[in-house]
């Protein structure tokens, strides 16, 4: 795509997603802030399984660890002070990444897949067996952290509009953040790893040292998401660790087709309209989503920002790609 | 503890051990042959505890729900290989995951669909529903016993078939280099679908041998598979052996976990696996 188009159609896409708490249906806002959620976390996921070649299938223990720290850092009745309390959470997710991908990072293919599913179960019977984060029944944020600095508050949680900005703001800023070092020669050095780690090898990368700093950040990024999540809907339980979790948001990653931010987005959404379609039509819409998802594998490799190229491919006649 | 509650719980272990042998046995033999990593494995394990709930219920005894069972879930595994898995088998293990993945979930919902949500109970053969006093108070089920030694019995047939005959040796070659296997005009396919079927139908004995015991429940298989994921990368990918040693571990630090730290048991089984990974990265008995 031409820079100038696609600028253009971030742009559009973010004015149409500012615009929605105008039409005053508070349903629908707090719908697209859960969806917004997915797309931060499906973001820091793709960090890894779309631009490093690393597929986790223990991303939501990053996600859960910041979502328990924001429950566990604010006083049972008082506000937190927001600026204290989301670093503290994000770093605590990056904190744990760091420490698991020291052992997981030993690993590689399939052992890569099961080991990272096998330490965020451990982490899913830590909050689920201990009376550290009320167990099995899960811990509520009662209040929302206060945005309040120095006597100014500049915006306030509890307005469900405020809330819905800040996490259009917090998917903008990773976004971009993202995109950022994907072009630094930090980033370049991960999609380097992706194709040949050999060869980043013999070119003098540490590449153990890469991969760490890219599952640190990627986990730090799921914290993000599990603070945003804490927030918005102010209770948190086991089942966020948990690998059903992890694995809707590689659902995600894949469906939006990975090595593709913006992709990630629009994976959030796809998995959230499905969600809401098929869990309109049936309580067993899970089969509905399993049939997709096995169909989707079978006669759609590439996700769905594969389509266009698809196409194009098509109406050009060229049928030597499967 | 006593001398007898500590035979006990050793005879737990084991019990438990082996039983989830059978589950990792079919998932190391399918990711060392075939390189496919299987999420639904786990609901292989919950279809078999299903179908001895359904069978048993329908005709009142467990021999004939293993008896119908396993010819079952031997035709499932074959079928499931032709229609999904075999296409599989070059694309990358993320798509593996993803497609295994969806399995689950429609495995669950036709589950929750057909025989409802509920937890069932199976009982108990009356033969083997008696139990052996230990001492005043203790005794040890029969059933239980009765699981250990099918599964012993098992796991000296399947060390039979994969070492000793023929076909074995096949599936060794497969394991160590698939295009050689097939440069001496083997083919391949069959044995990859044989495994297949095999590594479903251990895996939904194990079901229903674990039926009686463990009860019949939504979600059964998923942490049947996670514990059998930690086996394979304890024992090493691929490597049989390797899966019994590790499922042998697993069920004694599961056991004990249980008795001697309770609040904490859930994490003795993944802490142990973290050891052996700072120790041995490709576990135990590496393949080659």
């Amino acid at each position: 795509m031409n820079t100038t188009v696609s600028m253009a159609f971030k742009l559009a896409v973010f004015a149409s997603l500012a615009a929605v708490p105008l039409l005053g249906e508070s349903f629908y806002t707090e719908l697209l802030a859960k969806t917004l959620v997915l797309a931060i976390f499906a973001m820091s996921l793709d960090l890894l399984v779309g631009f490093t070649g690393l597929v986790s299938f223990g991303h939501a223990a990053y996600f859960g660890v910041a979502a328990y720290a924001a429950a566990l850092l604010s006083p049972e009745y008082e506000a937190a002070n927001l600026w204290l309390v989301f670093p503290a959470a994000v770093g605590a997710a990056m904190l744990v990444a760091f420490v698991v991908g020291l052992f997981v990072l030993r690993t590689k293919g399939i052992y890569f897949i099961m080991v990272t599913l096998a330490f965020a179960q451990l982490a899913y019977f830590v909050f689920h067996d201990t009376a550290l984060g009320g167990g099995s029944d899960g811990i509520y944020v009662n209040v929302k952290p206060s945005a309040e600095l120095a006597g100014f508050q500049p915006f306030n949680l509890d307005n469900p509009e405020h809330l819905y900005y800040f996490v259009l703001a917090m998917l903008v800023l990773v976004y971009v953040f993202l995109a950022r070092i994907l072009q630094s020669p930090f980033g370049r050095v991960l999609v380097g790893i992706k194709s040949n780690e050999h060869r980043m090898q013999s070119l003098g990368y540490i590449t153990f040292r890469y991969k760490l700093a890219a599952f640190a950040l990627a986990g730090g990024l799921a914290g993000v998401a599990g603070f945003l999540y804490a927030v918005l809907f102010g209770f948190v339980t086991p089942e966020l660790l948990s690998w059903h979790h992890s694995g809707n948001v590689l659902l995600t990653v894949i469906l939006g087709g990975m090595g593709n931010l913006l992709g990630a987005v629009a994976g959030a959404f796809a998995f959230t309209a499905m969600q809401e379609v098929f869990g309109s039509w049936t309580k067993h819409w899970q089969l509905l989503m399993g049939c997709v998802i096995v169909a989707a594998v079978l006669f759609l490799p590439g996700g769905l920002s594969a389509i266009p190229g698809r196409i194009k491919r098509t109406l050009q006649g060229d049928s030597t790609h499967d | 503890m006593d001398a007898a509650s500590i035979l006990i719980q050793m005879l737990n272990s084991l019990q438990y051990g082996l039983l989830l042998f059978l589950v990792a046995s079919g998932l190391t033999l399918v990711f060392g042959i075939m390189g496919i990593i299987n999420l639904a494995h786990g609901s292989f394990y919950m279809i078999g505890a299903y179908l001895a709930f359904a069978i048993s219920s329908a005709t009142g005894s467990l021999f004939m729900a293993i008896l119908l069972g396993i010819p079952l879930a031997l035709a499932f595994g074959a079928f499931l290989e032709w229609a999904l898995f075999s296409h599989l088998y070059k694309r990358d293990h993320l798509e593996q995951v993803l497609l295994t993945y969806g399995l689950i979930l429609i495995f669950e919902e036709v589950r929750s669909l057909l025989l409802g949500d509920e937890v069932h109970g199976v009982e108990i053969p009356a033969i083997f529903s008696a139990s052996i006093p230990l001492s005043d108070v203790l005794s040890y089920p029969v059933y239980r016993l009765v699981i250990s030694v099918v599964c012993i019995v098992l796991v000296v047939a399947l060390y039979y078939l994969i070492q000793r005959t023929r076909l074995g040796m096949m599936i060794r070659a497969g394991n160590h280099d698939r295009t050689m296997v097939e440069a001496l005009g083997i083919n391949i396919n069959v044995i990859y679908r044989f495994v297949f079927a095999l590594g479903v139908a251990l895996a939904a004995l194990a079901g229903m041998l674990a039926a009686p015991i463990s009860s019949v429940f939504p979600n059964m298989g998923s942490h049947v598979l996670i514990i059998s994921f930690v086996i394979v990368v304890i024992g090493g990918i691929g490597s049989v052996s390797g899966a019994l040693l590790a499922a042998l571990i697993v069920g004694f630090a599961d056991t004990f976990g249980k008795v001697l730290i309770p609040e904490y048991s859930g994490m003795v089984v993944y802490l142990v696996m973290a050891v052996v990974l700072l120790w041995r990265p490709e576990g135990i008995f590496k393949k080659g």
